[in-house]
């Protein structure tokens, strides 16, 4: 077991926002909202986007919330007809969502991308892909942070 | 009445009489090595399996834990079963040698008449049986956490076990603890093994390259076996990162899956995960991957009388700390499982001949130490063990030596699954604490901590433990406590599990914005400070000299 303070003093000084917790309150998540859904509703213009296409492939349990590894991949035949154009990510929890926007033209070849990410907290990765159709597409997935290890 | 020779007969698994009137040697005299090894064997394929044997050399007393919660999909089904339950769901009669291996009831009593378990010389007998008989069809792998955990495994760094082990000619092995030698030792030892050191999910941090290799082909009896090795998916998370700063697990599925396929193209008959995964994950697991035959599961230490099936994948939980060694046979036809048969053996000492070559071998490692490790420093009154959930008897001990040889307010002491038992009245030998301590980071700290961080700290643990997705579940049991109680409610979600958390000294609920001075030991950062954990809970015993730790009930556990 045992707590990271150091690692959670350096989490909490980059961040530049502190939760504060107190006892009773939520370590995990459900914390206080960012602007994660404002942030989706900006790039889609107020669309839902569909489920599935999306893939994101992030630990389950982050090793070191301060550079977890992410590869997004969307599926497209990356055509002139059909290709994905923009692929936004967001962090559900992070003081601020936005993580990265990555574009793509069907030159690309295919819609991938990969890339390590800060994570103040346990919380959702979110990829939004536009397509050059004007539909969009969505996928989450959870990634705990933890104070520390107490394993065996 | 039954007769004594019917007693014979009814063998290990079926006499129901109760414990408190036999004598040992009766209780053994039922028992022969042949009835322990006897099975009908079955088609082309044994798999012999040992895992989580902590660097146990010599037998044990290890009691099974009476509290094993299961949540989400695993909630009731075994391994979360315990006790008289666990006794009904495999129909083995209360006081039997069976009820004794393999669970908490009647543990003084039974442990009394039945000795200990275990002993790697015992398995060595086991296994040269097992081979004797099934000769090129055998397949014997190693589960890990090996190498660690008791004092010559810690002197040696591993090459006590390393050696041992060596004698039983492994197949392939996995590790979790492995790593807690530092990254450098366990590839220097790795390489000259013999055989290979597993990990499908390990990789470098800087090239993302396969840091180990992922799997291994054999043949046997005529089938083309690959064997995939999973390395324990949170070693950097629940065990010092900074050992092993290069590399990076995971459970890393699709890897999985990707070799699962490449083992079949490559003209595998029968697919083995040899895992370090932990129960729970390996049932989800197995219904996510496909193509795998079996998966001999590790870490828990969950010891199975039967195989658990999750739809053609069977599950195999062979236990810990020496006390099993798993059979299971194959009949292995056309790339498909046709025909099995399983067995658990359990080790029991008394019974199993020791093999003349490996305690030769243990003699001989032990005997510079021996004199020292069997030194009696007190004397407990009631029975000390640590598996479980919550608080085991042991932990409270090392949390009182932590509290008062720390002058501390709080102590928190690691829920590790390893660590043997002592009995009422039982002298308590240095050995004894160096088996419930030793590893490689072993200061004792001393530090200040909010009501607030202090409540964080548990709510992070108990989501480790209790998360309903197992995937996101990692560690051991739940931290233990000293100096405070709380109630858990482990049906709740991550940060609303723990609450009334109170100091023991006062008996008014922790201050929130209030620093306490906490105690603990293994903490996972670099650099931390203290005396070695076994140096403070010796100087403790051998002060009082006698403990007698209650059932202290400083957890309240709700949403069972």
């Amino acid at each position: 077991m045992i707590p990271n303070f150091n690692r959670r003093q350096a989490l909490a000084l980059g961040a530049g926002a502190v939760t504060v917790a107190v006892l009773g309150a939520s370590s995990g998540p459900a914390l206080a909202k960012n602007d994660s859904d404002e942030a989706i509703a900006k790039f889609t213009g107020g669309k839902t986007p569909a489920q599935g296409k999306v893939k994101l492939d992030l630990p389950e349990i982050a090793e070191n919330g301060n550079t977890v590894p992410m590869t997004v991949t969307v599926e497209s035949p990356m055509t002139e007809q059909s290709h994905v154009t923009d692929v936004l990510i967001l962090a559900s929890e992070n003081p601020r969502s936005g993580v990265a926007t990555f574009h793509f033209s069907p030159a690309s070849g295919i819609a991938e991308a990969n890339t390590r990410i800060r994570l103040a907290a346990t919380q959702d990765v979110i990829a939004v892909a536009k397509m050059n159709d004007g539909s969009f597409f969505m996928a989450r997935k959870q990634v705990k942070v933890t104070i520390g290890g107490c394993g065996g | 009445m039954i007769s004594r020779r019917e007693l014979l007969q009814v063998g290990a698994a079926t006499a129901a009489l109760a414990p408190g009137g036999w004598s040992r040697a009766f209780a053994q005299q039922r028992m022969t090595q042949a009835d322990l090894l006897r099975f009908e064997a079955v088609g082309n394929v044994t798999l012999v399996h040992l895992t989580d044997i902590h660097a146990q050399l010599m037998p044990v007393l290890f009691r099974e834990p009476s509290i094993n919660l299961g949540v989400g999909d695993a909630r009731g089904h075994v391994p979360h079963v315990t006790g008289r339950d666990f006794l009904d769901l495999y129909k083995i009669p209360a006081g039997s040698a069976a009820a004794y291996a393999l669970t908490s009831e009647d543990f003084t009593a039974l442990a009394r008449s039945y000795g200990r378990l275990g002993g790697l010389d015992r398995i060595a007998t086991v296994l040269k049986a097992i081979r004797a008989e099934r000769g090129d069809r055998t397949v014997f792998l190693d589960g890990g956490d090996t190498w660690q955990n008791s004092y010559t495994s810690m002197l040696t760094k591993g090459q006590d076990m390393v050696d041992c082990m060596a004698l039983l000619k492994p197949d392939a092995m996995v590790g979790h603890w492995e790593f807690t030698l530092g990254a450098e030792r366990v590839k220097a030892i790795a390489e000259k093994l013999g055989f290979p050191f597993l990990a499908q999910n390990i990789r470098d941090t800087e090239w993302n390259e396969a840091a180990f290799e992922p799997m291994t082909m054999l043949e046997r009896g005529g089938v083309k076996i690959a064997v995939i090795g999973q390395a324990f998916p949170y070693t950097p998370i629940a065990n010092p990162r900074w050992m092993m700063p290069n590399w990076s697990f995971g459970i890393r599925e699709e890897d999985l899956q990707g070799n699962v396929e490449k083992a079949r193209q490559q003209g595998a008959g029968l697919v083995v995960l040899l895992s370090h995964n932990g129960f729970d994950v390996d049932r989800k697991l197995a219904a996510r991957v496909k193509g795998i035959d079996v998966i001999l599961t590790g870490h828990t230490h969950d010891a199975l009388p039967d195989v658990v099936r999750i739809g053609r994948t069977l599950l195999v939980a062979s236990g810990s700390h020496g006390k099993f060694v798993s059979r299971l046979d194959l009949d292995v036809r056309g790339g498909e499982v046709k025909d099995f048969r399983f067995k658990l053996i359990p080790i029991f000492s008394d019974v199993i001949a020791p093999d003349a070559e490996m305690a030769g071998k243990i003699a001989a490692i032990r005997a510079p130490h021996e004199k020292m490790l069997g030194e009696a420093i007190g004397r407990t009154e009631t029975l000390l063990y640590r598996r479980g959930n919550f608080n085991g008897t042991l932990d409270d001990v090392i949390c009182d030596a932590l509290l008062t040889e720390r002058d501390a307010e709080i102590a928190l002491s690691p829920g590790f699954r390893w660590g043997n038992s002592l009995l009422p009245g039982q002298d308590i030998t240095r050995e004894d604490i160096y088996n419930a301590t030793a590893l490689s980071y072993p200061a004792a700290y001393r530090t200040t901590m909010t009501g607030a961080r202090l409540k964080e700290v548990l709510e992070d643990v108990a989501d480790n433990l209790f998360n309903p997705d197992p995937y996101y579940q990692q560690g051991g049991d739940m931290v233990r406590v000293g100096g405070v109680s709380f109630t858990i409610d482990v049906s709740q979600n991550a940060g609303h599990r723990i609450s009334d958390l109170k100091s023991l000294r006062t008996g008014k609920p922790l201050d929130a914005a209030k620093d306490y001075v906490v105690t603990g030991w293994a903490s996972v950062n670099e650099g931390t400070e203290g005396p070695a954990i076994w140096d403070v809970v010796m100087r403790h015993i051998e002060k009082r000299r006698v403990v007698a730790p209650g059932e202290a009930g400083r957890v309240r556990v709700l949403g069972t």
